[in-house]
């Protein structure tokens, strides 16, 4: 840790009023209070249709679910955007991006009328719903990333397929995943991350919310400063286990459905 | 008296609907009248306080009083009140509370003289997915009215005000009107709402809760002006008083029921009295005599102490049942328990959409319980609580006894359950002797 500079992050939701289902602003809360339990000092930021973006002054971007057709009404100011937030991530820019956030920011997504919305592509996926008559993906989910459970639930109408080469960012233990076919969570990208966990997912994954904010303080501070302190997680890691019980155990649990 | 307790009411409905697929149609033509509630939040309310004037008026009502908002719910009520010989007496009202998605099959068998829509709001995504697809499925239930009935609409939900477009019949529209309703909150989280027709945003002079308020949209569009109406709204103890505006003239309500949400109730009741003709004392006697919906801010005592239910089911229901516990100063004994079984919604990420944060200094003490209770400490933990004085337990009779053993006798204990576990305590509360029995009337 790097003495006594104070280390400082910059969080920037993006369409906070419009990309808000599911508790998504849990994620930024989460983040937030990560960093104030540490002395490091987190500023969160909304950036809605129209607003100006810095870049240069971002370290870690939210991006939220929404509705189709809140999807739709973000899809041309997202565009917009599309080459800031690509180079963004180039410099290893942070990025969590959930369930209707994570499909906008793949290639394309055909909504359940058949609507294509144009994606800004940074992860190398293409999303697409089957259609009204085929059910939703929903339930409780539990996936494998780097050896470690994440907990969340998924509610999604459209099924996203990763390209060859195109890392996921976990194996589904439970659940549907990207389609509830190729067992697949999510996709990563240098530091962005894409998943239709939510729950909000930060809260209950401590560990998954550090990460964020270690990768995004080394880009930032420097890597001797992506330390962090350890924090009392037991109201966090209880919701944890309670989530991986329902899940694992549960009537509705999708692993008995995959293999039935 | 039915068993204490016992709040599912459909088995019977499940029963006749197999054997019978048409049971509730044939027996609904009988019915002298139909009243259908259906909206997101209040129905159950609504519909008690309708049933109640109604029989302040002297008629025979038919009434889903436990929450049964199914199409079976419905087919056991009518099947509930009729005779041996399978008919109902003749005369008789029915007050139907209906489920957002039921709406469309429930109206096609018990057609409806009035409809009242209350709101729509961001509730259990998992079950009914998008907002759009109920307001999809409502427009198609319109088509299918009865052309006499009359759709009642609470005007100041801008989803429920644009139904009239897709409606040739009457229309009776209820609303607030009183300059001095104080905004929603800061930390309130809502759903942005737009036109669906001309995709302009709703815009708000005044927003009172969730997407309710005195709106209006860049092209022009604005609330119209309700012809009932709540003016003068002041808060008594644990009651709303208010001015209620009816067509023929104005009467002051004193009703026993805290918050803004409850006012909505007594409108929209009050607005499907007025088509079925009650006059407007008869109305005000009504509202003034209601007494507590199941789990519904009732009161109940157990062992010498008071205990209060708050139902919440979604971040709108549950922002407005904590509003009503904010009054400066106050503090709470707070027992929350948090379900995730179907009737819940499995998915319990709408806690995170509460605003639980404008709470936190009005909790005296916490306990925590229901089959997600360690989602709900954390989400809890989050927004400021003081930590929970015992352990989180998945059992909510646990849960129960440990709250109630950490409060003084004299104290009241307010609980705040989703609906499943609304039903489980109060269940439990039935066994233990709570005095106040529930109200099948």
């Amino acid at each position: 840790m790097s003495g006594t500079e104070a280390r400082t992050l910059n969080v920037a939701v993006l369409y906070p009023e419009l990309l808000n289902l599911y508790g998504d602003r849990g994620n930024a809360r989460a983040l937030e209070r990560r960093c104030a339990a540490r002395g490091i000092d987190a500023t969160v930021s909304g950036i809605d249709i129209g607003d100006d973006w810095s870049p240069e002054d971002t370290d870690i971007v939210l991006v939220g679910g929404g509705q189709d057709r809140e999807q739709r009404r973000v899809q041309a100011d997202l565009e917009r955007r599309g080459d800031d937030l690509r180079q963004y991530v180039n410099d290893d820019g942070v990025v969590l991006a959930v369930c209707g956030g994570f499909q906008l920011f793949g290639h394309h997504y055909r909504g359940w009328d058949g609507e294509i919305m144009e994606g800004i592509g940074i992860f190398d996926a293409v999303a697409a719903h089957p259609g009204p008559q085929v059910a939703r993906c929903v339930g409780n989910v539990v996936v494998l990333w780097e050896g470690e459970t994440v907990v969340g639930f998924e509610n999604h109408g459209g099924r996203t397929y990763l390209n060859d080469g195109q890392e996921p960012f976990a194996d589904v233990v439970s659940g549907f995943g990207n389609n509830g076919g190729d067992g697949l969570e999510g996709a990563k990208v240098k530091n962005a991350f894409g998943t239709y966990l939510h729950g909000a997912v930060l809260p209950k994954n401590p560990r998954l919310a550090d990460r964020l904010l270690a990768l995004a303080i080394a880009r930032r501070h420097g890597p001797d400063a992506a330390e962090l302190a350890p924090l009392d997680d037991g109201a966090a890691l209880r919701a944890h286990a309670e989530a991986l019980h329902t899940a694992l155990s549960g009537k509705e649990s999708a692993l008995g459905r995959r293999f039935a | 008296m039915r068993a204490l307790g016992s709040g599912g009411t459909a088995l019977p409905g499940l029963v006749v609907e197999r054997l019978d697929a048409n049971a509730a149609g044939r027996l609904a033509q009988r019915l002298s009248a139909t009243a259908l509630i259906t909206g997101t939040n209040g129905k159950t309310t609504t519909a008690a306080m309708l049933a109640r004037i109604l029989r302040v008026d002297g008629r025979a009502v038919i009434h889903n009083s436990s929450g049964s908002n199914l199409m079976r719910g419905v087919t056991a009520s009518l099947v509930a009140a009729a005779s041996p010989l399978g008919t109902l007496p003749a005369g008789c009202t029915a007050v139907l509370e209906t489920d957002e998605a039921a709406l469309p099959a429930i109206a096609r068998a018990a057609p409806p003289s009035v409809a009242v829509f209350t709101n729509l709001m961001r509730d259990q995504l998992d079950r009914y997915g998008e907002i759009d697809s109920i307001a999809l499925r409502w427009a198609d239930a319109l088509k299918g009215f009865p052309e006499n009935a009359t759709i009642a609409l609470n005007v100041d939900d801008p989803l429920i005000a644009s139904l009239a477009s897709g409606w040739s019949g009457k229309c009776l529209r209820f609303g607030i009107e009183d300059p001095n309703v104080p905004p929603a909150p800061e930390g309130e989280i809502v759903d942005a709402v737009w036109d669906p027709v001309t995709r302009d945003d709703f815009r708000y002079s005044r927003r009172y809760f969730a997407q309710l308020g005195r709106w209006y949209t860049d092209s022009g569009a604005q609330r119209p002006t309700p012809e009932i109406a709540a003016e003068q709204i002041a808060k008594g103890d644990q009651s709303m008083q208010f001015v209620l505006h009816l067509p023929e003239g104005s009467t002051s309500i004193n009703l026993p029921a805290e918050g803004l949400y409850s006012v909505y109730n007594a409108l929209a009741a009050a607005s499907a009295a007025s088509v079925l003709g009650v006059p407007g004392e008869t109305i005000r006697d009504g509202l003034q005599q209601h007494k507590a919906a199941f789990g519904r801010q009732e009161e109940l005592t157990v062992e010498g102490r008071r205990i209060r239910i708050l139902l919440g089911k979604n971040p709108s229901g549950m922002n407005q049942a904590l509003r009503t516990l904010q009054q400066p100063g106050e503090r709470h004994h707070l027992l929350v328990l948090l379900n995730d079984g179907i009737a819940d919604g499995t998915d319990v990420s709408w806690i995170w959409d509460v605003d639980w944060e404008s709470q936190a200094d009005h909790c005296a003490s916490l306990t925590v319980g229901g089959r997600r209770a360690a989602d709900m400490a954390l989400r809890l933990e989050y927004a400021g609580f003081p930590a929970p004085k015992t352990p989180v337990s998945n059992d909510i009779g646990h849960a129960l006894r440990q709250a109630l053993d950490a409060i003084p006798k004299s104290e009241q204990l307010v609980i705040l359950p989703t609906y499943t576990a609304m039903l489980d305590v109060r269940q439990r509360l039935g066994r233990m002797g709570a005095s106040r029995l529930w109200d099948v009337a």
